[in-house]
């Protein structure tokens, strides 16, 4: 088996006169399971087919395994890729689908057959390989696809956004088993999604990207503990971050957060640091707002979300402005019930007026 | 889920309401009824007649009809100049619709892009498609002509003699050809454009990850793909072309000596100038069994599709 590592370097990507990638640089390590997240448009499914080939390369260069790629042609580059609607050639068996890259470089019939043979093992289509792929359901289309990219041997397999098309239970069972395959290739993987729960499921990193730029690259317990922008912490997790302006006050060198309504939240982010001048506004997610008897933030519950392992409550506070907080699953909290809210501190960031966050000192 | 009601609830009609019901109703036959009856009269009935007609000898001047039998189809298979005509016009087709599917495919593989010089190219090639058979062979008898024709000046130019296209017989036919494909053209192009723009994109994607040629997307990806649009040109030109009339008759009037008469050209001089509706009707059933068998083709592609 193959593995190589992949190196952006300052790669950009123009549309006419629209830059849709501008001097971005990353180095995806050998044997990585890297995500590339982003809403739609941002550039993410760009980059990708830039790294496959399939789009031209406007400035910058792409290195795999060391080798320079973005000058040759797709096949050249020893990448697979799985494309989200599957992409198969319907007039193929599943066989032929799997053999005909093979066959295009001259792979001996009987090293394919091994090939295919293994890739039907692990994916379990050996009963589909003579049918085809009009007659296969859409998980059993998904398999072949990523027998198409096995069967080769890549230096690195390419997702865009593979799962998309698959129903909720599907896409939940796919995913793991594709973390599955991972663990058995430990081939280098690049992962186009929108969906924040495959980024932060699949990969060992998560590229953040939004509005044609990456946002932030880390684990995905670093995307979302410490996001660095506030895009970022409104992108990940589920439900979004809640925002609250504040003002700042000293105390003892962390930073005080007081509420439009008076109330104190107590982060453990330095002063030292914080812009002077400007809004701030405090960044808490939902898990980290509790009710609580001794809370000190008064609001008025406004929709109830049951879950069923918790409950999130949209909470109005005094001054207006609206929360969300979460309680336990067998919550009686009701509708318009007044309810006293707990803030940990030590979980909240600071973001200033340019969307850029300041966490607590790890 | 909660219940919405969008409308007030109606109170309990003593009656049954209108609307769906099980099982026919005659009075939906209403609504086929006048094409029924065009169809009847236009199409099943003039077929009855002419395979009643073929069957007569009939004189026009006196108006006297009688029963024949096979006569008229008798004297058709022994008339040369009908099986001359049978064979001008399967030499037709196989001239015309190969290029058809050829050019047609070439045209619209060239011009399925998005641009406007494509798009330009596009309604150029399909224009033509518009004008009527007899602006397109005075086009064409401009090209023609052995005096001041337009390939005439270019041969001329070149030092060449120039050639008498309609007037020579091993030409006549072909110079026929041209001119047809020429003004229709467009239509297969247009057909396969249609069925080029249905395959995904993706999938000529996929092909150049695996490492296939320009030649080898083309034969595994995009003729398997256009296969069943290619049938239908295939049978629809083979229909159309076999009822070659108009370019003949205007072009060469079917001459010299001949060369270039069509089966449909045959029926129109024996039935509309030689008064001899019998034998018109005769050719005309034989002609019929030919484009009914590429129809009955046709239906049998269309229907494999829908199995499929």
């Amino acid at each position: 088996m193959q593995v190589s590592s992949i190196e952006l370097d300052s790669v950009s990507k123009r549309f006419g006169s629209v830059e849709v990638i501008s001097e971005l640089s990353l180095t995806i390590h050998s044997g990585e399971f890297i995500a590339f997240l982003g809403p739609s448009g941002c550039g993410k499914s760009t980059l990708l087919r830039m790294i496959a080939g399939l789009e031209t390369v406007d400035g910058g260069e792409i290195r795999i395994g060391g080798e320079r790629v973005d000058n040759l042609p797709p096949g050249a580059r020893g990448v697979a890729m799985v494309f989200q609607h599957y992409a198969l050639y319907p007039h193929m068996t599943v066989a032929d689908n799997l053999a005909f890259g093979l066959r295009n470089i001259g792979t001996p019939k009987d090293e394919i057959a091994r090939r295919i043979e293994e890739a039907a093992r692990i994916l379990e289509i050996g009963h589909l390989l003579a049918r085809k792929p009009g007659q296969l359901s859409g998980g059993q289309r998904q398999r072949v696809a990523i027998g198409r990219a096995l069967v080769k041997d890549p230096k690195a397999y390419l997702f865009d956004e593979p799962l998309s098309n698959l129903d909720a239970a599907l896409r939940v069972r796919t995913r793991v088993e594709l973390a599955r395959l991972h663990q058995q290739t430990r081939a280098t993987t690049i992962f186009v999604t929108h969906d924040q729960v495959e980024a932060m499921t699949l990969a060992s990193r998560i590229v953040v990207m939004n509005a044609r730029k990456v946002e932030q690259v880390g684990s995905p317990m670093e995307i979302y503990g410490r996001p660095a922008t506030e895009f970022v912490a409104r992108f990940v997790g589920s439900p979004a971050m809640n925002f609250l302006p504040v003002q700042i006050r000293d105390r003892g060198g962390l930073a005080t957060a007081a509420l439009g309504d008076g109330s104190i939240v107590e982060t453990d982010v330095p002063l030292a640091g914080l812009p002077s001048g400007g809004e701030l506004r405090v960044g808490v997610r939902a898990e980290a707002i509790h009710v609580r008897e001794d809370g000190s933030v008064p609001g008025r519950v406004e929709v109830i979300e049951r879950l069923g392992d918790r409950t999130h409550l949209h909470v109005r506070l005094m001054d207006g402005s609206t929360l969300i907080a979460e309680d336990k699953g067998f919550s009686r909290i009701q509708p318009g019930d007044t309810v006293h809210l707990a803030f940990e501190g030590a979980t909240a960031h600071l973001f200033d007026a340019a969307g850029l966050a300041y966490h607590a000192r790890q | 889920m909660t219940d919405v009601t969008l409308s007030s609830a109606r109170p309990v009609a003593a009656k049954r309401p209108g609307g769906a019901s099980i099982g026919p109703r005659w009075t939906n036959a209403l609504f086929v009824a006048p094409y029924m009856v065009f169809y009847v009269l236009l199409l099943v009935y003039p077929l009855f007649k002419g395979i009643w007609m073929s069957l007569l000898q009939s004189d026009m001047f006196d108006d006297t009809s009688k029963f024949s039998g096979l006569a008229n189809y008798y004297r058709l298979f022994n008339d040369k100049v009908f099986i001359g005509t049978v064979w001008n016009t399967v030499l037709f087709v196989v001239m015309t619709v190969p290029v058809f599917v050829v050019i047609g495919l070439l045209l619209a593989l060239a011009l399925n892009r998005s641009d406007r010089t494509a798009a330009a190219l596009r309604a150029i090639f399909f224009g033509t498609s518009v004008l009527s058979v007899t602006i397109v062979t005075i086009i064409w008898k401009m090209m023609y002509m052995p005096g001041n024709g337009a390939i005439a000046s270019v041969m001329r130019y070149f030092g060449l003699d120039p050639i008498a296209f309609t007037t020579t017989a091993s030409l006549a036919l072909p110079a026929i050809a041209i001119t047809t494909i020429w003004w229709i053209i467009g239509l297969p192009m247009m057909l396969f454009l249609a069925a080029l723009q249905q395959i995904p994109g993706e999938l000529y994607e996929a092909a150049a990850l695996d490492n296939a040629s320009r030649a080898r997307s083309f034969w595994s990806i995009t003729l398997p793909s256009i296969r069943r649009t290619m049938l239908v040109v295939v049978i629809y030109e083979i229909v159309a072309q076999f009822q070659l009339f108009g370019q003949a008759q205007l072009l060469t009037q079917g001459g010299p000596n001949n060369a270039s008469r069509p089966i449909v050209q045959f029926i129109y001089e024996q039935g509309f100038r030689s008064w001899n509706l019998g034998y018109a009707a005769a050719a005309s059933e034989i002609l019929f069994v030919i484009m009914a068998v590429a129809a009955l083709a046709q239906f049998f592609a269309s229907r494999k599709r829908v199995e499929e």
